[in-house]
């Protein structure tokens, strides 16, 4: 079995899960914990990638990461080199696509955690920043955990979006959904068996876990 | 010196309008029935909650002031608050939760001690009962050293006699501090017995009437009791 490709989709979705935690659960606070102008606006465009099918998100993020593209244009000035056709351009790919799917998890264990221990945490003198290290994180660890299974394995499976900005370059953009895609062209089914079934053990075991912490 | 608060809030019910005072060393006991604005004030005190018009002020300090645009966030007044019920930290054990804010980690020794703690300092809230885990809130509120402590219904969700033993401890403690208290309870005994000043609140307003009638003697009531009541009525005012 050919281990780069399935390497490479999991390279793309640790790197992907980690920043988008990272980038998730601030937004999930300000989201659930304030009240801000424009919350609602910014809430429906961090989630319009659920409404959008993947292959349209791809084609946007394909002009946006571009060489004319505002992203793209940044990329170029401050490190050199173009965002297209790399492994971090699908990273920042598939940070856009997956951003809901970590906000919305996450978002939820914020909701769970008890308005009065917010309250308690400012009467004891923490700033809003301090309360969300020292209280809100703490006491959203499992859910946390499970958003970022379920952003792992949500990228793990991109393909749309991967397609459209990474193409497929062997040890660099071809993850294993888009080499699964070309044995399946090619007709080598053999190759596309031993990588479909890889993912059916991966994905299994991880949303057990996912429904172990969510029980918690 | 003292705390001075003139509040106005409108509720869905009523509007909150109220003065009170209360000096250094000393404890107000806020007594009402359920749902008279007891603990919308308190809040307000704390910063909780936002008055639509008044002032309050500790020493010099101004915590609120509608007219100056004034309104300190309740992490810049410095308070102690021990809420209705359990509000610990779930992930901190008993001693994380006391220790929260303080500064004096010697302070959190002798604060679980008194409240015989000690033995339980690594048990997490939820490993511990009612009576213990507001022993514990108590301590958290304390060990910051706050200069105010505010304390809503503290003890209402235990048992009468954790709920005494707790009330005798608390009173304790607070006649050794310098700082002022404000107690909200709808039990008189206990606004009795903890307040220095008892201060009746119905329907958003202070009402000392209401605290006449429901603290009247009944019928036939001997003398001896109906002078010890009158005695108690006049030392609580």
């Amino acid at each position: 079995m050919e281990l780069l490709p399935l390497y490479l989709s999991a390279k793309l979705a640790t790197v992907a899960t980690l920043i988008l935690i990272g980038i998730a659960a601030p937004l999930a606070y300000l989201l659930t914990n304030f009240t801000w102008p424009g919350k609602s606006f910014v809430e429906a465009l961090v989630n319009l990638p659920i409404a959008l099918p993947p292959t349209v998100i791809g084609f946007y993020l394909l002009f946006l990461l571009g060489p004319k593209g505002f992203v793209g244009t940044v990329w170029e000035n401050l490190f050199g080199g173009t965002l297209l056709f790399t492994f971090t351009g699908i990273v920042i790919a598939s940070i856009f696509y997956s951003l809901p799917f970590a906000i919305q998890p996450i978002k939820a264990s914020f909701e769970k955690v008890d308005p009065r221990l917010k309250e308690s945490a400012y009467v004891l003198g923490l700033s809003p920043t301090a309360t969300f290290f020292r209280v809100i994180i703490p006491n959203s660890v499992h859910g946390i955990a499970a958003a970022a299974i379920l952003v792992f394995l949500h990228t793990m499976g991109a393909f749309g979006v991967v397609l459209m900005v990474g193409g497929s370059i062997a040890g660099e953009t071809r993850v294993a959904s888009i080499a699964i895609y070309e044995a399946v062209e090619s007709m080598q089914y053999e190759k596309a068996w031993a990588l479909s079934l890889a993912f059916i053990p991966i994905g299994y075991g991880f949303l057990l876990l996912v429904n172990r912490l969510t029980r918690k | 010196m003292c705390l001075t608060a003139v509040l106005k809030k409108k509720t869905k019910f009523f509007t909150i309008s109220v003065e009170l005072t209360c000096p250094d060393g000393e404890t107000l006991a806020l007594i009402g029935p359920s749902g008279s604005g007891k603990t919308t004030i308190i809040r307000m005190l704390a910063g909780l909650v936002t008055p639509d018009e008044g002032r309050i002020v500790y020493r010099d300090r101004v915590f609120f002031d509608s007219s100056r645009g004034v309104n300190l966030p309740p992490q810049k007044r410095k308070l102690g608050y021990v809420f209705q019920d359990y509000s610990l930290f779930p992930h901190l054990t008993l001693y994380g939760n006391a220790a929260f804010a303080a500064q004096d980690r010697r302070e959190v020794d002798a604060l679980l001690g008194f409240f015989g703690l000690t033995a339980l300092r690594d048990r997490k809230p939820q490993e511990v009962s009612g009576g213990e885990r507001q022993r514990c809130a108590v301590c958290q509120a304390l060990a910051r050293n706050p200069q105010l402590l505010l304390l809503d219904e503290p003890f209402s969700a235990l048992d009468v006699v954790t709920r005494r033993l707790l009330r005798n401890e608390l009173k304790k403690i607070t006649e050794t501090r310098t700082f002022p208290v404000v107690y909200v309870t709808h039990d008189i005994t206990e606004a009795l017995f903890i307040g220095n000043t008892v201060l009746p609140i119905v329907g958003g307003a202070i009402d000392r009437a209401w605290m006449e009638r429901i603290t009247a003697p009944a019928a036939g009531t001997d003398a001896r009791t109906k002078a010890a009541r009158t005695t108690k009525l006049a030392l609580a005012y």
